[in-house]
């Protein structure tokens, strides 16, 4: 090899190398426990204000995993979503408020509760395939609407239940840090804890193998079955997991919105829980809290002119149906692996 | 053994399959052959599960399986391809077989473990046997067509059937990659002892490496038996054969 050559291939390799350290570094930066701190820190470098968004994005990006884990890793569309969300609303808010329930107990009641009407549900859904299952999912969330707005003793109807009580949070005060926080600022911080660990644990049983079993149904429900896989009850397994967690989203919901109303079971909250998931990206797991956090700051941006949010959300959808199916995190992704080809080449 | 008999399946008055009766015995490999629409992939949808026969029974090793779910009959020991490739395009060539591996051994119950560290020396051995080494990240949707049908025979191959269906496996290949799959075909089913049902347009393929035929022809069985017996019949040169079958001589 001549001087030359060795001199132009020299500082090539040793850039490739690099390349390939910094790339090793960027990917082993504990991300999600950067964010997780941020978002910890907001009751102190924010406003009130900034927090009840903080706990916005945070209820619902639990709430759109929860709903991805049928979109995204099962296949399932489901348009009646919300109606576990507002079971694990009620269950939470009615043994609190009604029965002195602690927190404790009450908001596991809600997964329970959710999942157990998941169970039901879904035990009918997962007869009925595509937009079938689709509708009848919507079919079971109006019926769970039509309770809440009718059962009067029980839910209180149109008036809902206003004033549910904060979980005691006194302990917290031993906390380093945390005793000048208020009520509303501790139980955000609660909430993201609970959140946090409900999405590691997602995280990790979508990558177990009973979430690839889920992946083989998504891709190809036909094919899944003759591996011997019994495909309606893996879907229904799904169903009652995304339901669980859904709960557990709700009764968050209930406490952090001081009251548990008919209006949370509407329809059209499925609706917007699906934009968010797309919006985000079903194939990623950190595609729907990413989606969320988008869609509430749109929200604020575009407050003063509430009348034009299902405008907003219309465009948005056609926005991705035509021109980002990945979503924002698919977008992005596309966006680096086009870089690294860039620097590859 | 398999067993079918007195087998029909009708859609809408048309009799696709009319009293079939048919039966492969353990480790024999056995071809079905016949002119396009003469009911073959239908007997194979009535075999595994996916269709239920309007009358007559399948039997595996004496115990009747008629109307089983696929999942259960899969279960059984019954493997197959379909005809139109059926992979899961999504997932990369390795957790295709990875999840027919963890299926197999029942592990879908797990809701913990990684799934990407299980059997992973089996679903690179079982990817070796069928060729697809070097392919193991990419995305199964975006292989050959040739490539994803060796992938499809890896999936039936990963639940350890003891006895295999192939609806044209080969179809679609280049003659290099039919004449592989073909010796891999032989060379497994002899390693594994597997009992072989196959259907093929191809003669060369079916005359090559077949035990036992039989043709179908507008959803009934016109003629059965050894290869040399099917060559000769008049009925089977006449609805079908003709050239083709000089050809294979
Ligand atoms: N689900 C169905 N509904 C209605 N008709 C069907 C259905 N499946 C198959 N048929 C008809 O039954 C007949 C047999 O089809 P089949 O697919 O079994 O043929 P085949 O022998 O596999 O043909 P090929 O060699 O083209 O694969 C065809 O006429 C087909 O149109
Ligand atoms: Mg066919």
């Amino acid at each position: 090899m001549t001087a030359e050559a060795t001199a132009t291939v020299l500082p090539r390799a040793a850039a490739a190398a690099t390349a390939l350290r910094r790339r090793a570094v960027f990917s082993r930066i504990p991300w999600t426990l950067i964010i997780f701190l941020l978002m910890a820190t907001v009751p102190w470098v924010g406003s009130r204000y900034d927090t009840f968004l903080a706990a916005q994005i945070t209820i619902d990006a639990l709430f759109a995993v929860s709903l991805n884990l049928l979109l995204g890793t099962t296949g399932l569309i489901s348009f009646g979503h919300v109606a576990y969300f507002g079971v694990g609303a009620y269950v939470c808010g009615i043994l609190m408020k009604t029965y002195g329930v602690a927190f404790y107990l009450a908001f596991p009641a809600a997964g329970l509760g959710a999942a157990l009407f998941a169970l039901i549900a879904g035990y009918f859904c997962v007869r009925l395939i595509k937009l079938y299952f689709a509708m009848l999912t919507l079919a079971f969330s109006q019926i769970v609407w039509a309770i809440a707005y009718k059962w009067n003793d029980v839910t209180g109807g149109d008036q809902g239940l206003p004033e549910i009580p904060y979980p005691h949070l006194d302990w917290m005060s031993a906390i380093p840090g945390c005793g000048d926080l208020s009520i509303g600022a501790r139980f955000y911080l609660l909430t993201l804890l609970l959140v946090a660990v409900s999405l590691a644990i997602v995280h990790r049983v979508v990558r177990s193998p009973f979430g690839r079993v889920l992946t083989t149904i998504r891709d190809n429900p036909e094919r899944a079955a003759f591996l011997g896989i019994n495909v309606r009850l893996y879907q229904l397994a799904a169903f009652v997991v995304a339901g669980g967690l859904a709960g557990l989203a709700g009764a968050l919901y209930g406490i952090f919105s001081r009251g548990v109303f008919a209006d949370y079971v509407f329809w059209s909250k499925s609706a917007e829980i699906v934009i968010m998931t797309i919006l985000g990206g079903t194939g990623y797991f950190w595609g729907p809290p990413v989606g969320a956090a988008a869609l509430v700051w749109l929200n604020q941006v575009i407050t003063d002119y509430t009348q034009y949010w299902s405008f907003v959300l219309g465009a948005i959808l056609l926005a991705l149906l035509f021109g980002f199916p990945g979503g924002i995190v698919g977008g992005l992704d596309l966006l680096w692996q086009r870089l690294k080809r860039l620097r590859n080449a | 053994m398999l067993e079918v008999s007195g087998i029909s399946k009708s859609f809408g008055g048309f009799r696709a399959v009319s009293n079939v009766s048919l039966t492969v015995a353990t480790r024999q490999i056995a071809a079905v052959i016949g002119p396009n629409g003469a009911g073959k992939s239908t007997l194979f949808n009535l075999i595994t599960g996916h269709l239920r026969p309007d009358s007559g029974t399948v039997r595996l090793d004496g115990r009747d399986i008629t109307g089983a779910p696929p999942y259960r009959i899969c279960r059984m020991g019954i493997g197959r391809s379909f005809q139109r490739t059926n992979i899961f395009p999504q997932l990369t060539v390795f957790e295709n077989l990875q999840a027919a591996f963890l299926v197999h051994h029942r592990r879908g119950r797990n809701f913990w473990t990684r799934a990407d560290t299980l059997y992973r020396d089996d679903t690179a051995a079982l990817l070796a046997s069928v060729g697809l080494t070097g392919y193991e990240r990419t995305v199964a949707g975006t292989l050959s067509y040739g490539n994803q049908k060796q992938l499809e025979l890896g999936l039936a191959l990963a639940s350890g059937p003891a006895v295999l269906l192939l609806d044209e496996p080969t179809a679609g290949m280049s003659a290099t990659e039919t004449h592989e799959t073909i010796g891999l075909l032989e060379r497994i089913a002899a390693e594994r002892a597997l009992t072989l049902l196959f259907t093929e347009h191809d003669m060369d393929v079916v005359f090559s490496i077949a035990q036992k035929i039989a043709v179908l022809h507008q959803g009934q069985i016109i003629a059965e038996g050894r290869p040399a017996e099917v060559r000769g019949d008049p009925e089977v040169r006449r609805v079908y054969l003709g050239q083709g079958l000089a050809h294979a001589q």
